[in-house]
């Protein structure tokens, strides 16, 4: 949304730069159960962005003042790496990484049964180690994959994707060409068993069609990701063979 | 073993899947929303004449009153020990709940920081606020020996249908073994021995879930200890 560009985003085919089609997500992977140390991880790319997620807890709630008598709080860190972006992201919190730490925590929030555990906290890590455009919707979904493995009861696991708007179109998913040079950005998270929305954010301008546009493709990318959400919790424990328990 | 295995495959359930729409209970660690049941965790569906529920294939070890667990002390109060016994809240043990007499502030000459004791959980109220006991039968504190841990949801598989798997490590390693319902095993026995034992449970927490396990330990036993095997028996 920042710059301009004689970049053409999407041709007269309706192709964008990298050969997708207007309602096409980039190419996903979902893993989930990649740590050792934790209570629950995940690995998700979209496109060129990596993430990992870690989830400990739920455990006693430090520092003792946040703790909440009723039910348990959701402490969330979103960092991106310093090789994370081609120029050197200049390491530690920032005014950007608080926000999203915020918004993904409230999501989370939304579907943790946090009223199981009063006084505890749950912590999610997630790391940010290859940027392009869209970290905060991979990192979501990443984290609420790292929760489900850890075995946290909640109602339902988040899925979230960007939509927005370039070259006057509306585009699912955008890229980081996509995302800089674009008139807006619209990521957006759902429970996909209510469609009730957890996360919606924009950033530029749309008209109100554009807008009802972007988060009906949305929508229907984040059930997309919601399957492969899936998908990968049921690799970790499925190809093990029949159990005589 | 048999009769279990004779049952329909396994279903693995994640968190938001419907278990049931046509009225059935809800069971554990599911929720319910218009009359249906969801799965709450990501585990095993579980149907049952009580209703349908979920048996969880990870997460935390949650304190019910009655349950053995095995806990370490980590801090010193005047009037009681904290424990950790590997669930989301600490676990105090009163004096009162001692098989000792205690003066007050004389608690470390009892038990100190680091030792390890099976204890029984008292109580735990609806602000989950945990008390554990020593005083029952066979309580104590463990002195000795060594300890393994694994996954609590793994404990079932640990102790076998009615015992089966752990009374065939017993008795072919000849070791003491003490199962808390938290994850924690304390084994004692021969140095080679009890090697053994903490290597075949810890193959029991890593496999839990594949089939035709109590062979497995048993074969994984033979092979480490060739002369083992009927000292118990």
């Amino acid at each position: 949304m920042s710059g301009t560009t004689d970049m053409i985003l999407v041709d007269k085919d309706g192709k964008r730069i990298d050969g997708r089609m207007p309602e096409e997500h980039r190419a996903v992977k979902i893993e989930a159960g990649v740590l050792a140390n934790a209570d629950g991880s995940a690995y998700v790319e979209i496109g060129k962005n990596k993430v990992l997620a870690a989830v400990y807890g739920p455990r006693e709630c430090h520092p003792r003042h946040l703790q909440d008598p009723t039910k348990a709080i959701i402490q969330c860190k979103y960092n991106m790496q310093t090789y994370s972006v081609s120029d050197r992201k200049r390491p530690g919190t920032d005014r950007r990484s608080v926000e999203i730490s915020k918004i993904t925590a409230e999501a989370l929030e939304k579907v943790v049964l946090t009223e199981l555990y009063p006084r505890a906290s749950i912590d999610v890590y997630i790391e940010i180690l290859q940027a392009n455009a869209g970290t905060r919707c991979a990192g979501l979904t990443a984290a609420s994959v790292a929760l489900a493995d850890a075995g946290i009861p909640m109602r339902d696991i988040i899925p979230s994707i960007a939509a927005g708007k370039a070259d006057g179109h509306v585009l699912l998913d955008l890229n980081k060409e996509e995302d800089n040079f674009g008139q807006a950005d619209v990521p957006l998270a759902i429970v996909p068993s209510t469609n009730e929305i957890v996360l919606l954010q924009m950033d530029g301008n749309m008209t109100r069609q554009e807008f009802d546009k972007a988060i009906e493709l949305a929508v229907g990318g984040c059930h997309d990701l919601y399957k492969l959400q899936k998908e990968a919790l049921l690799k970790r424990y499925g190809d093990g063979g029949d159990s005589d328990e | 073993m048999e009769k279990r295995s004779a049952r329909p495959a396994r279903e693995i359930v994640v968190p938001g899947d419907i278990l049931d729409d046509s009225g059935a209970k809800a069971g554990d660690n599911t929720y319910t929303v218009d009359g249906k049941v969801y799965a709450a965790v990501l585990g095993v569906k579980n149907k049952n004449q009580y209703g349908v529920g979920v048996i969880p294939l990870g997460g935390r070890y949650m304190p019910k009153p009655g349950d053995m667990v095995i806990g370490m002390i980590n801090d010193i109060g005047s009037s009681n020990w904290m424990v950790d016994i590997r669930a989301p809240y600490p676990a105090p043990l009163h004096v009162s709940e001692v098989p000792w007499k205690v003066e007050f502030g004389d608690t470390s000459r009892y038990l100190n920081v680091g030792n390890v004791v099976l204890l029984k959980v008292l109580s735990v109220d609806e602000g989950k606020k945990i008390q554990v006991t020593m005083n029952d039968s066979g309580l104590r504190r463990l002195e000795g020996g060594r300890l393994v841990e694994i996954p609590y949801v793994k404990v079932s598989r640990v102790i076998g249908k009615s015992g089966s798997m752990i009374q065939m490590i017993k008795s072919m390693t000849d070791c003491r073994i003490f199962i808390g319902e938290n994850g924690i095993i304390w084994i004692d026995g021969d140095e080679k021995n009890a090697e053994v034992a903490a290597r075949a449970i810890e193959m029991i927490g890593e496999n839990a879930h594949k089939g035709s396990l109590t062979e497995r330990v048993k074969e994984f036993i033979e092979k480490e200890l060739p002369n083992a095997g009927e000292v118990g028996e």
